[in-house]
């Protein structure tokens, strides 16, 4: 069925379908994507430099709040926040159809609502999460800049070229976009799939919204750790 | 919302993440486009690396002047190899230079620092300097310490 509703898609007629979906799943969770990455950042390198400068290498604060944000908490806390923003958002949307008998009617008139209703869904948190999990790790770094640099007083240059001499692109920065790429794929399909086989009541629903967010929080908790220790 | 201006937001959206990646790449991770300063290849033996690794510094006076590119051990005089990678407008490293594996600070990485000797004759690509210092490895100096107390 994945298969199915993912193989459909590249048809330009449905370009449209998959456009109105980043803009709901993408672009309206942007403003909580960029005010809780600034907040991490900001509150990464206070606590950060506090612990440092006790052993005088605050100069490596910037290194390890870039490592920290574009490897771990960038992909992970973005999917969090992507997956109880836009998530519950498609299960509660395609449960609702699905009680209302929308998805039945559209069988009816012989619209396929894999590909109506699946597909767009699934391609925009594909393309939508490594987005929104760069801005994250942008804004993140940034709010650490503005706090280890201008507030507290880290040495700039030593902030910078700490953390452009110990983050490689194709070690961490990859890293980080292919484990929000598989959340994104994660997330939706987790959140699809619940909305179409939750029971068609609103105690249904809202379990359902509730199983798909659950599921994923454990999912991307779970394995957002795991690739890093073994170098994988 | 008019679905011309929907895609003008997404197209703005995904112009937003093109840039993020494109600031992470080369403000983050210093990622650069192949136009790599060109170098040359400098060998030195040591009794013991002590911690330097791949991407070291190498320096002269303190000034960065190329990366450490290699590190083997050779199996003929029991040593380990280190091949750096010098800048190849620092082309008057003489033969008689002493390279030493030094520490950043009391606890930070290591690097290697280059003393210029004062031989007329430099290095070449694929030369190898002679002179070198082992690292300081801060248990064997506690160890001479405590052997001369007794």
């Amino acid at each position: 069925m994945w298969w199915h509703a993912i193989w459909r898609k590249p048809e330009w007629k449905n370009w449209p379908l998959i456009v109105t979906q980043i803009y709901r799943l993408g672009v309206l969770s942007v403003v909580i994507t960029v005010m809780s990455g600034f907040s991490i950042g900001a509150v990464l390198a206070l606590q950060g430099y506090n612990q440092l400068v006790r052993y005088g290498s605050e100069s490596a604060l910037g290194l390890g709040v870039a490592l920290v944000l574009v490897m771990e908490i960038g992909p992970v806390v973005s999917a969090l926040l992507f997956a109880g923003r836009a998530g519950s958002a498609i299960t509660a949307e395609i449960g609702l159809m699905k009680a209302t008998e929308q998805l039945s009617s559209m069988e009816m008139m012989g619209v396929d609502s894999l590909q109506r209703i699946v597909s767009p869904r699934l391609w925009a948190g594909f393309i939508a999460m490594p987005i929104l999990a760069l801005m994250f790790s942008v804004v993140g770094i940034w709010g650490a800049a503005l706090v280890g640099v201008e507030w507290l007083g880290v040495y700039e240059g030593a902030f910078w070229s700490g953390m452009q001499d110990g983050v490689t692109f194709s070690d961490h920065v990859l890293k980080g976009i292919v484990k929000s790429v598989v959340f994104g794929l994660v997330i939706t399909w987790v959140a699809v799939f619940e909305g179409y086989d939750c029971q068609a009541t609103s105690e249904g629903i809202a379990s359902a919204t509730t199983r798909g967010r659950c599921i994923f929080v454990c999912f991307g908790t779970g394995t957002g750790f795991f690739p890093d220790p073994y170098h994988v | 919302m008019q679905p011309r201006s929907i895609e003008i937001v997404v197209g703005a959206f995904i112009l937003a993440g093109i840039l993020s990646l494109a600031i992470i790449a080369f403000r983050v991770s210093g990622f650069n486009l192949g136009n790599e300063t060109s170098s040359y290849s400098v060998y030195a033996r040591f009794e013991n690396l002590g911690g330097l690794v791949v991407r070291s510094k190498v320096s002269i006076s303190g000034v960065v002047v190329g990366r450490v590119a290699e590190v083997s051990f050779d199996h003929e005089t029991l040593t380990a190899l280190v091949r750096m990678e010098i800048d190849s407008d620092i082309n008057q490293i003489s033969t008689d230079t002493t390279a030493a594996i030094l520490t950043e600070g009391l606890l930070g990485g290591k690097y290697i620092g280059l003393s210029l000797g004062a031989e007329e004759e430099f290095v070449t690509d694929g030369g190898e300097l002679i002179d070198t210092q082992s690292a300081i490895v801060l248990e064997e100096l506690i160890g001479q310490f405590l052997l001369k107390q007794f």
